[in-house]
């Protein structure tokens, strides 16, 4: 595997690392200019809050590299434990992935492969459903440069990018001027739909807000509508909480438009539906090219939960929740994802790498979790590395390490690290665990 | 006083830096354990800011948690909205449907002034 | 103490590039190449592999597939119900598990394709924002040296230049671009038909002398502009094509034109198969073969080379650079459809489909593949390809030697096949039987040497040990589907169909020079549009694990 150069510890002077990654969402904005001072990130340039926080808050430190039941171990120790935690248990797991280098998450799966376990990632409680209404329906969509040259109608759905991804808007889908949007602003039109009137609301030129949990009916009153297929307005009004005829303004702006976008995010995912409001509105996208240019475009949460996704497809051939228990993979969402191995109790280790579980999923999960053995490797001290068999401290991707990442729409971005750290990198400690499980495997 | 809502819980820019300056820190755990209430609800409940009420799911549940009013019309009244994080996931039921996504948002609630 | 050597001794060995057909004769191998037989006989090898009484040939070369990028994965996403019922991949103590169906996993491609004899694949469309994913798959695909064309025939800074006239930018960009995504040759899409597909409900361009809206150019100056800057920079390969109108009634006319704005250029022209059909536009009932006049002027025109493509019956997925083609092909077949768009450069079309051969066009498809082997008057140029998997999965290779080897089994399927094939094409007639020789040329030597490639595809010392040895069987199918062993850089990774020892092989790419001066031009360009730093485009040489330049070397 191409090894690539880890930059020297900064020792004078300020000095400034431009063209650099940002990698807290999916925007994954290439074009910060990080100064470093001291071995400090003292400045960001053009990071948006999430990401001057994440520069700011991923600052050198003096934690141990390795806990293991809360006390200071070498790295040695831990990949040892873990290994023999890992080998030994009937029903492994890996989970999380999200946070990390795809040069890591590769060695993750190869893990998973080795000790017969069910490979899982952040994308089966984020856009998991959207990629199981991908597998049925397929989906159209484009790279963000395309949005930002071409996209005249640009509509956010369930999802609040003024506050989980400050700058889309600016950056690739309300201000560009692009191509053939040389007005940007000006030459868009922006509407939201959402159940609250949030930050991005506000952005909008238009707003609908809809009942909750009434995008399932909402998506398809647009589908009829563009087919032409007639609806019954009291119902409309009934489930949606919107007018007939306020669906029809938007359905008529549609089909106006020469590139329409819909960015969607965890108001259709983790709602009332799931896979089926993924899919109502991958669908109706792809309805929409009979009449103009029209692409979705799932808004991904993480730095690199899209490289996730692409690690574990080409490796595996499914995206998440993949079970190698009996030597290949298999695919089950529902089955094989880590909310139900948790939940059901089936899961009896696990190698969690940058994610918290013991912050964000549920009960059930969270107390299988706790008592069961399992590593996590993360840059920070979280619920989840406050309750590891194993815990690494390992050095922050894109601020520490380079390393490949996915931007949100499948774009891969090669990371320019600012500062040296002394915690081992992911790759390095899922490397070493994998070389042990493989010796004890054999 | 009892009465029902619907609870979405999501992603806030407060939260976000949270993630990152530590999810041990005051202004992280400050933002994930404040329920945000329609200013409507809000006064026929008789609730201020910095009161304790308990929200209960269908399912029995539950979280004791303070509140404060939402900005103007930013939530419709019956909608409460807080914070992904430790509050909100213990809320969430272990079935998934067989999707593998618990459900996260649009939970039904009812929500009670404790005393 | 060791020589170092490893012999193969006794096969029957067919070189095609050096005239050997058939004969008996060793080959010795030392650090991972081919090398003359030693002169001091004392010199023994370490290692002897006993091939009396087998087929030796080199190792097989696929010039035209879809193994690996963003369009590729998502089609392997896209398809978990082929999955679970194809073969398993199972983990072993040295191999990686994976899952099968018509887009295999990474690992699962590297272990086939060697499992077949192929040691070398190029991926045929990539679009250059993406190169660092291909060369991420390229690494977990093992057992093969790779490489990849790059999309260009919808880039927006190539149309500028052809439309501002500007040969000189336009060579040094295509040499710039080659050497920042660490590609193989240009590869044109559907020449300016994308960039339609991008600005109109189902855009395309119909004909050669369409004009590209906003841009100005024809496809026909694209085709054209790019031949040349292609020659003019000698890269080992020509411009590599896929031709306007893919699959339409009546598109030979289109195809002809395209093979005559070649003019001297070197031209290669991908998938042929679905370039050849005659009838009226759009109307399937008077669907074709043209191959015959096709063929006629592929044969009398030498800069032109072509992979077939071949249609077999079954289920596949399509996938493509052309999007409005998969536009088309879900929309005939009510499937699913994945579109991709990518910023200044290219787009995507991937639909399921299922070649049935009580389908009229289907069966004329398959038979019009055939066609194009058996009348093709010279094996190096006609390259066998089934498009993997957009005609059918690459495991179908050894079905299609058997097809051109027996003409029995060939009459046979034929019998099977719609009865229409047999007024509308002249397979029924064609009564040729290829050679083990000319099996060897067109599915290694031929491809080897229309890449450019001097040290695949024969066994002359110099050469690659990539080698592939079967065991001779009236079967063909039987005989090429289970090579007695695989050898790759001298190393024995299968053997009785099973993998020992997965290397991960080689990049192949090119490095053209180029006035570097035109970078400002380039870098003004793509900070106005592009959605990433220009800085953080190219793929440095350090990034690739194991790599080799190929030299642009005077033609």
């Amino acid at each position: 595997m191409a090894t690539p150069p880890i930059t020297k510890p900064i020792e004078s002077p300020a000095t400034v690392i431009t063209d650099a990654t940002c990698t807290f969402c999916g925007c994954v904005c290439d074009d910060i200019d990080i100064t470093v001072k001291d071995n400090h990130i003292t400045d960001a340039k053009r990071a948006c809050v999430l990401g001057k926080s994440w520069f700011y808050g991923h600052a050198a430190d003096d934690r141990p590299d390795c806990l293991i039941e809360g006390q200071p171990a070498s790295v040695a120790e831990g990949v040892e434990r873990a290994a023999r935690i890992l080998t030994e248990a009937r029903y492994p797991i890996v989970y999380g992935l999200s946070d990390t280098t795809s040069e890591a998450q590769r060695v993750a799966v190869a893990i998973g492969d080795a000790i017969a376990g069910t490979v899982d990632t952040t994308t089966s409680v984020c856009h998991g459903p959207s990629g199981m209404a991908f597998q049925g329906v397929g989906e159209v969509t484009c790279t963000l440069g395309e949005v930002a040259n071409r996209g005249d109608l640009i509509i956010f759905w369930g999802g609040n990018p003024a506050e989980s991804h400050p700058r889309h808007f600016s950056k690739y889908s309300l201000m560009p001027k692009g191509m053939f949007v040389p007005n940007g602003r000006k030459d868009r039109t922006a509407v939201g739909v959402d159940v609250r009137k949030t930050k991005t609301a506000k952005a909008m030129d238009l707003f609908f807000q809809i009942k909750p949990r009434s995008d399932f009916e909402a998506l398809w009153t647009l589908r009829a509508l563009a087919k032409s297929v007639e609806v019954d307005p009291e119902q409309v009004k009934r489930d949606t909480g919107i007018e007939l005829s306020r669906w029809q303004d938007l359905m008529d702006r549609m089909k106006a438009a020469k590139f329409g976008v819909i960015l969607f995010g965890m108001g259709l995912t983790m709602t009332r539906g799931k896979h089926l409001n993924s899919e109502a509105l991958l669908s109706l996208a792809r309805d929409m090219n009979a009449f103009t240019r029209f692409v979705v475009k799932p808004m991904r949460g993480h730095g690199n939960v899209t490289g996730a996704d692409n690690v574990v497809t080409w490796q595996t051939g499914y995206p998440f929740g993949v079970n190698m228990s009996r030597g290949y993979p298999r695919f089950n969402p529902g089955e094989y994802t880590t909310s139900d191995t948790l939940a059901r109790g089936e899961a009896d280790a696990a190698l969690l790498v940058a994610c918290d579980p013991m912050a964000n999923f549920s009960q059930p999960a969270r107390e299988r979790l706790q008592s069961i053995p399992y590593i996590a490797l993360d840059p920070k001290e979280t619920p989840t590395t406050r309750s590891a068999a194993v815990a690494f401290t390992t050095a922050t991707y894109g601020i520490n390490t380079p390393g490949t990442v996915y931007r949100m729409d499948d774009v891969p971005i090669y990371l320019r690290p600012a500062l040296s750290s002394t915690h081992p990198t992911d790759l390095e400690v899922l490397s070493a665990i994998h070389r042990r499980v493989t010796e004890l495997k054999k | 006083m009892t009465e029902r809502f619907i609870l979405i819980p999501g992603r806030t820019s407060k939260q976000g830096c949270g993630v990152s300056e530590g999810k041990f820190d005051r202004v992280y755990q400050q933002e994930i354990t404040t329920l945000q209430v329609a200013p409507a609800d809000m006064k026929r409940m008789g609730l201020a800011n910095g009161d304790r009420v308990r929200v209960t799911t269908e399912s029995g549940r539950q979280i004791d948690v303070a509140v404060t009013a939402a900005t103007g019309d930013e939530l419709p009244p019956g909608l409460l909205f807080i914070a992904y994080g430790d509050l909100s996931s213990r809320l969430m039921d272990g079935e998934t449907h067989g999707s593998g996504m618990p459900t996260s948002k649009g939970l039904d609630v009812t929500m009670e002034k404790l005393s | 103490m060791s020589s170092g050597y490893f012999k193969i001794a006794g096969g029957t060995v067919y070189d095609p590039i050096h005239g050997v057909d058939g004969d008996v004769r060793d080959i010795w191998i030392r650090d991972g190449q081919i090398v003359e037989t030693p002169s001091d006989f004392d010199i023994r090898p370490d290692k002897t592999l006993d091939a009396s009484g087998l087929v030796v040939m080199p190792g097989g070369v696929d010039m035209h597939c879809h193994i690996a990028g963003p369009k590729v994965n998502a089609a392997r996403k896209m398809r978990p119900e082929q999955k679970r019922k194809a073969e398993k991949v199972v983990r072993t103590s040295n191999t990686r598990s994976g899952t099968m169906g018509s887009v295999p996993s990474t690992f699962a491609t590297g272990y086939k394709y060697a499992g077949l004899g192929y040691t070398t694949a190029f991926d045929a469309a990539i679009p250059p924002l993406a190169a660092r994913h291909v060369h991420e798959e390229f690494e977990d695909t093992p057992c093969l040296d790779k490489g990849f064309f790059v999309l260009m025939g919808n880039n927006h800074f190539v149309m500028e230049s052809i439309h501002r006239k500007e040969p000189e930018k336009l060579r040094s960009f295509i040499a710039w671009l080659l050497g920042a995504a660490k590609g193989f040759t240009p590869k044109v899409v559907n020449p300016g038909g994308v960039e339609i597909w991008k600005q109109l409900p189902s855009g395309n361009v119909h004909g050669l002398d369409e004009n590209v809206a906003h841009f100005d150019v024809t496809p026909r100056q694209i085709i054209e502009q790019i031949a040349r800057a292609v020659d003019a920079l000698k890269l080992p390969h020509s411009v590599h094509l896929h031709a306007n109108n893919l699959g339409m009634p009546g598109n030979w006319i289109t195809t002809l034109e395209t093979m005559k704005t070649f003019g001297d250029s070197r031209g290669h022209l991908a998938h042929i198969q679905f370039h050849s059909y005659g009838g009226g536009e759009g109307d399937e009932n008077t669907f074709n073969s043209k191959v015959v006049e096709l063929v006629e002027y592929v044969n009398a025109h030498h800069n032109l080379t072509v992979d077939v493509g071949q249609v077999l019956f079954g289920e596949t997925t399509t996938m493509t650079a052309d999007g409005p083609l998969g536009y088309y092909l879900s929309n005939a077949f009510k499937s699913k459809w994945f579109s991709s768009d990518t910023e200044m450069e290219s787009g995507c079309g991937i639909a399921p489909i299922e070649y049935r051969n009580t389908s009229l066009v289907h069966s004329l498809q398959w038979a019009i593949g055939l066609e194009w082997y058996l009348l093709a008057k010279d094996p190096w140029r006609v390259v066998m390809s089934t498009d993997h998997p957009n005609g059918g999965s690459f495991l179908a290779y050894p079905q299609i030697i058997q097809l051109l080897m027996d003409r029995t089994y060939r009459q046979d399927m034929l019998k099977q096949v719609h009865p229409a094939v047999l007024e509308r094409s002249t397979l029924a007639d064609l009564t040729r039987e290829y050679s083990l020789n000319e099996i060897c040329i067109i599915t290694r030597s031929g491809p080897a040497k229309i890449l450019g490639l001097t040290r695949k595809g024969h066994l002359g010392p110099g050469a690659d040990a990539d080698i592939t040895i079967y065991t001779p069987n009236d079967d063909k199918t039987k005989m090429f589907e289970l090579p007695r062993a695989v050898i790759k850089s001298g190393v024995v990774i299968v053997e009785h169909g099973e993998v020992r020892e997965p290397l991960t092989g080689k990049l192949l790419y090119v490095a053209p020079e180029y006035d570097t001066s035109i970078e400002s031009d380039i870098a003004e360009w793509f900070e106005k549009y592009y959605s990433i730093r220009f800085r953080n485009y190219p793929v440095p040489l350090d990034y690739l694990h194991d790599r080799e330049e190929v030299a642009c070397a005077g033609l």
